[in-house]
């Protein structure tokens, strides 16, 4: 049996409020609010990009785990805002947590699922034993183009798994992967923001996907909602993941524990990988976990979790997720978060 | 000229078809209709269609769809009058038919309007304003309609709750319409506190953006008797213009070109308004179909947000208008809403209208509208 040997999250600790962003294009805040259930939305500090939030939130994930980095034979992160277009985070992921050089590294795309994709092919070479232990990050520091509806989701974070064969807080009992060619969401090369089908992206793309997926590994595993005592989705806003729940005959008290976006944002690669982190941090030993993640383009991977006795142990070995979103926080305005987000510049 | 009958109709479910093209929804609403009047040779094809040009990038709409619907090389034509396309198509096949030029003719409307982003969707719409004096000053139909509406508030007192309920009436009735876009209810309160598009008018002041396509056959009345089918004939049938620019009409809170096309339809028709038992209307924004139904003197002038108010024009009230839903709930895919409330009048003449029926519905009466009034057309159908 292959799993999560250990889980890690990281999340910066910048904010800035859905009033504050509307307040500058003249849009209506309480429908922001009450449309698409946000709040507020991390946002990473200048110095931070997609290659440090996931060397943090491996670091947290090797903390939990507690193997020698240098047994991780494989190491992929997933996301839409890597640093380079060409040249790997992967590697400079890899030489920080000293798991190199005998170690296979990728970086992986696929809009908002570059996360669980990694978390899929890592399972796969341990469950295949072709290397004993692989890490797998979903991050991103994504942006939405300036008064754009995605402004006010795009967040950043990062979550890592650590996989193998042993020392196992939750076992991966079942995947599933549901993808078709359904073009929602883009971004070309030489293009800074990425483009979206507006209201296209709900129906034909994340809900059709997401519960494509949900159906399909249930449905493999002959298991149906009341079995889960936990369930996440991916979540572009916070009204989306409700309503596939709801539609799938979820509860919120299911939901609740791994729906983070109200006052996280949109963490694409990172957003479903980060309610399972945030859901581990208070599951107990036996629970059923589904995680079921969706990338624009499109597609979802599913997984089904049960975890284990160890969770007990490794919980408090590495920051809560829940914590690392309420704690510490520090409220930025438009300014600062324009400078940040490098949306101005100062004249050289 | 002959007297025409309407012995088909043909209407498919509204919305945001992402899986159908263009071609695919035209050719399903006009197999129905061609099956529902039980022909199958056509003499003529007209189709009302205002910008497949911006919205799928595609022209040379008559031949191609005359084609998916397996009728080459019948003569085909596209009319285009912005969001009364549809209307004119049908007035355009009523000449046809009248004049003795053909027997049986095809009227189709349609468009499909999601293939193409918000913006590029208002883009497309903004070009049936006037793009000198209008569109490139940054104007669109929201903005205008919101000058009509404070236009109209001004001068006669109409209230944003009046503008409020002819969304909660049309969407009462679109919740019995199966075909319908959005077929659910809405409260005043919840009009009230939906998004502000341009003030005062909010987003469920507004039609939405809509894929659909209505279809209808036209006839000799004679012929159709003959045919044994259930004969609704148009017999009256106005058109008039008027100036596109808003800032160049005599008065913003008044449609004259509805006003025109309305008495003419009548005098055609040898009725007076009041001899009308149901009405579908361009309602593209609440405060439109208030001044409509000023402008066909369905009420007095001034008197359209009271009237909505008091239920003169809800399902049960003594003028039922929009019994389909209008193009609020329904949906409003601009180059079809003409023929769709073609659709709806012959369905509740023949009694067909389920739920929403209007009892003993014997004369109905469609008004199609471009831009802000730039156009408007209105056709009476009298059932037997």
């Amino acid at each position: 049996m292959a799993g999560i040997v250990g889980y890690g999250a990281y999340i910066p600790r910048n904010r800035i409020k859905v009033e504050e962003i509307a307040k500058v294009w003249g849009a209506d805040a309480p429908s922001y609010k009450k449309g698409l259930m946000l709040e507020e939305k991390s946002v990473p500090s200048p110095d931070q990009d997609t290659i440090t939030m996931s060397v943090e939130a491996s670091k947290n994930a090797l903390r939990r785990a507690g193997i020698d980095p240098r047994e991780i034979g494989a190491v992929y992160v997933g996301s839409e805002s890597h640093p380079y277009a060409v040249k790997p985070s992967g590697t400079v992921l890899a030489e920080a947590l000293n798991a190199t050089p005998e170690v296979h590294t990728a970086d992986l795309e696929f809009a908002c699922k570059a996360g669980t994709e990694g978390m899929f092919i890592a399972l796969s070479l341990v469950q295949a034993a072709a290397v004993k232990y692989g890490l797998a990050v979903g991050a991103d520091t994504s942006q939405g183009a300036p008064g754009d509806a995605l402004e006010y989701s795009a967040a950043a974070g990062a979550a890592a798994f650590i996989f193998g064969r042993d020392k196992l807080v939750a076992e991966t009992l079942h995947t599933y992967s549901y993808t078709t060619d359904t073009p929602d969401f883009w971004r070309r090369e030489y293009q800074y923001y990425p483009q979206h089908g507006g209201r296209f992206t709900g129906d034909p793309a994340y809900f059709s996907h997401i519960l494509g997926a949900a159906r399909g590994i249930m449905a493999k595993a002959g298991m149906k909602p009341a079995d889960f005592q936990y369930v996440i989705f991916h979540q572009p806003n916070g009204k989306f993941p409700l309503r596939a729940g709801e539609i799938l005959g979820f509860s919120r008290n299911q939901i609740d524990p791994g729906w983070l976006v109200p006052k996280l944002g949109n963490t694409y690669s990172g957003s479903s990988p980060l309610g399972l982190t945030s859901t581990l941090d208070i599951a107990k030993p036996g629970d059923m976990i589904l995680l079921v993640s969706y990338g624009s383009g499109a597609g979802s991977d599913g997984f089904i979790f049960r975890v284990t006795e160890r969770i007990d142990e490794v919980r408090n070995l590495a920051p809560l997720t829940r914590d690392m979103l309420d704690r510490n926080k520090n409220y930025i305005d438009y300014g600062v978060y324009a400078k940040y987000r490098r949306k101005i510049r100062k004249a050289e | 000229m002959r007297d025409v009958a309407v012995i088909g109709i043909g209407m498919t479910k509204w919305g945001e078809l992402w899986k159908k093209s263009l071609r695919t929804i035209f050719v399903e609403s006009a197999l129905l209709a061609l099956d529902d009047a039980g022909v199958d040779k056509i003499d003529s094809m007209v189709v009302g269609c205002m910008s497949s040009g911006l919205f799928v990038g595609q022209e040379h709409l008559a031949s191609l769809l005359s084609d998916y619907l397996g009728k080459n090389p019948v003569p085909a034509a596209r009319v285009e009058s912005a969001c009364s396309s549809g209307g004119l198509a049908l007035r355009q096949g009523f000449i046809e038919v009248a004049s003795g030029m053909s027997d049986v003719v095809l009227v189709g409307g349609v468009e499909k309007m999601t293939d193409v982003t918000g913006c590029e969707a208002t883009f497309a719409l903004g070009t049936a304003a006037d793009q000198e004096y209008e569109g490139f000053h940054g104007l669109t139909f929201p903005g205008l309609y919101a000058m009509m509406a404070v236009a109209h508030m001004h001068k006669y007192g109409t209230t944003r709750e009046q503008l409020a309920l002819v969304a909660v009436k049309n969407h009462d009735n679109g919740s019995k319409n199966p075909l319908a876009q959005y077929p659910f209810k809405v409260t005043v309160e919840g009009v009230l506190q939906s998004v502000l598009v341009a003030d005062p008018l909010r987003i469920l002041d507004c039609s939405p953006i809509t894929d659909g396509a209505a279809a209808v056959v036209l006839c000799p009345a004679d012929m159709a008797k003959k045919m044994k089918k259930p004969v609704i004939r148009i017999t009256g049938c106005g058109q008039a213009t008027d100036t596109i620019a808003l800032s160049s009409r005599k008065d913003l809170a008044w449609i004259e070109s509805t006003h025109i096309a309305g008495q003419k339809a009548l005098a055609m028709s040898g009725r007076k308004i009041g001899d009308i038992d149901l009405f579908e209307v361009h309602d593209c924004f609440t405060i439109a179909e208030i001044m409509i139904t000023e402008a066909l003197g369905i009420v007095e002038k001034g008197r359209g947000g009271k009237a909505v108010e008091e239920g003169l024009t809800s399902l049960k009230g003594k003028f039922p208008v929009n019994p389909s839903g209008g193009l609020k709930a329904k949906g409003h895919p601009v180059g079809a809403t003409g023929v769709a409330q073609a659709v709806e009048v012959v369905k509740q003449l023949r009694g067909e209208a389920a739920e929403r029926q209007i009892k003993g519905a014997k004369r109905g009466l469609t008004q199609n509208m471009g831009g802000t009034g730039g156009s408007s057309v209105v056709h009476v159908f009298e059932a037997e």
